[in-house]
């Protein structure tokens, strides 16, 4: 369903993703580990589109992103939601605008179905009836279940998760956790989550993919990873830190 | 020293092409009828709203200071009875567009670079495009489209607010014959020295103030900081290029 080919990303003359490649297969839920400023976020953004690959390319569903057209592009994107870092949230426009944009912009949906699917989407993520509040409004983990909404609003194929829950309390974190995999099973979606939260990392994947130094160490299952003995993986799962690795954490 | 001249140069050349691909984006945008003429509306009246008062004050106050210096001078000359057509001159041809150009630099150019800039950093923009919503369509076009229109219609309220202020001033401070301020007005002046202020100075800043503005949102990175930046040059560039092309046009124009 989605391929990395020798895929190389270079920015700002600096290498961020080294020749990899990865198979993501329909209705995975992969999780992409890696301290911070690794190049996760990037693979995401490789996929979507949002950046350009520098060598090598990524295949959706037979499509190489790079040659699609404008045209193409957007229609391969209506495929996918995506849950950012900071949430996004357009803060000009309430909840329930936000979550319906996808849908104003790309369907010719009257207002009345765009209001009934919002609200359905918003109840999913219990946020039922929170419409007219604005984005500043809400809590972290609100906006986080906001964004959720949003991704979800155009039932897309594919939920891309960047850094879902960095920055919440571990209750907070367990919800959004919970709701990725509800919505996991109730959607029928395959789901990318890149992340550095070891609690994220154990409940919301069926296999783990660690990135270090731009290339990419397959993990296995959240159990097999606990075991993994490759020392890049078993000193990132458990904290560990030798002389040799402080200076690139 | 050649070097840093060098890299400056590099540097106006790479930014003008970022822009006019940019501009050309939008034209695309705007001729594919991609734009969505409620969000151009909403900024048309936001743009028109938030600027009309400052602009005519500016104009006001610009437009009675020069009659006051004008009155002063041509007094001693014995040429009072032409102050009408001086005042309309300066205010139709020059003053009245650059200074509207100018208030909508730096009022809607900064808050357009700094609304887009703060969507850039923080992952809006982005967000917009992971939904196949293009910001040209959706952001950049509307706000092209509202400047380019609306700063005819600001420049047209400048430039009677602006030669009534010098009419103000030059009849009842300076005693001037009313009669005489609009007979000189009208006998110098045609009406093509009121249009091209109009309708080619004030399409074509309003063009220069909105590209630079959104190309500057759009090019924003590293947060707060770098909104500050971006609105701050977005600002300055405007302005010279305003200055700039004004001479340009007006050289074009009233040779």
């Amino acid at each position: 369903m989605i391929d990395f080919e020798r895929v190389t990303k270079i920015f700002d003359s600096r290498l961020i993703i080294d020749n990899v490649d990865l198979t993501i297969n329909k209705g995975e839920k992969v999780s992409i580990i890696g301290p911070s400023g690794c190049g996760k976020s990037t693979m995401l953004r490789l996929i979507i589109g949002l950046q350009p690959v520098t060598f090598g390319r990524v295949m959706i569903e037979g499509d190489d992103v790079a040659k699609l057209s404008s045209t193409g592009l957007a229609k391969l994107r209506l495929k996918f939601g995506m849950v950012f870092q900071s949430s996004a949230l357009f803060d000009s426009l309430d909840v329930g605008k936000n979550v319906g944009f996808g849908l104003k912009q790309n369907t010719d949906y009257d207002d009345n179905k765009i209001n009934k699917i919002v609200a359905e989407k918003l109840e999913m993520v219990g946020l039922a009836g929170i419409e007219r509040t604005m984005p500043s409004e809400l809590s972290g983990g609100m906006q986080k279940r906001v964004a959720l909404a949003r991704a979800i609003a155009t039932s897309p194929k594919i939920l891309l998760y960047d850094e879902p829950t960095t920055g919440l309390d571990p209750i907070t974190s367990t919800v959004i956790e919970n709701l990725i995999n509800k919505l996991n099973a109730e959607l029928d979606v395959t789901s990318i989550v890149v992340t550095h939260q070891l609690s994220t990392i154990y409940n919301t994947s069926d296999r783990i993919i660690m990135m270090h130094s731009g290339k990419l160490f397959e993990a296995g299952t959240p159990d097999e990873a606990k075991r993994n003995q490759n020392p890049i993986i078993n000193h990132f799962l458990n904290g560990i830190v030798t002389p040799s690795e402080r200076k690139e954490y | 020293m050649f070097k840093l001249l060098g890299s400056l140069v590099i540097s106006f050349i790479d930014e003008l092409g970022n822009i006019t691909i940019l501009g050309l984006r939008a034209m695309r945008s705007i001729v594919r009828g991609k734009v969505q003429m409620r969000n151009v509306i909403d900024q048309m009246a936001w743009l028109g709203v938030n600027s009309l008062a400052v602009s005519v004050t500016t104009a006001a106050f610009v437009g009675m200071v020069f009659a006051t210096q004008i009155v002063t001078k041509f007094s001693k000359l014995g040429a009072i009875s032409m102050v009408g057509g001086i005042v309309g001159l300066a205010v139709w041809r020059e003053l009245a567009p650059i200074l509207t150009a100018v208030v909508l630099a730096g009022r809607i150019g900064a808050a357009i670079a700094a609304e887009l800039g703060s969507m850039k950093v923080t992952d809006q923009i982005d967000a917009m495009e992971s939904m196949a919503v293009s910001p040209v369509d959706y952001l950049v076009a509307p706000r092209v489209l509202s400047c380019v229109f609306m700063l005819p219609v600001l420049i047209i309220f400048a430039d009677l607010i602006g030669f009534l202020g010098g009419y103000f001033v030059s009849v009842f401070i300076f005693s001037v014959n009313p009669v005489s301020y609009f007979t000189s007005a009208s006998t110098m002046l045609t009406v093509t020295d009121i249009w091209p202020g109009i309708f080619i100075k004030g399409p074509i800043f309003g063009l220069i103030i909105s590209m630079i503005a959104t190309y500057k949102g759009l090019s924003a990175k590293g947060g707060a900081r770098g909104v500050g930046e971006v609105t701050t040059s977005a600002v300055v560039l405007a302005l010279v290029s305003i200055f700039v092309s004004n001479y340009f046009l007006s050289q074009i124009i009233f040779r």
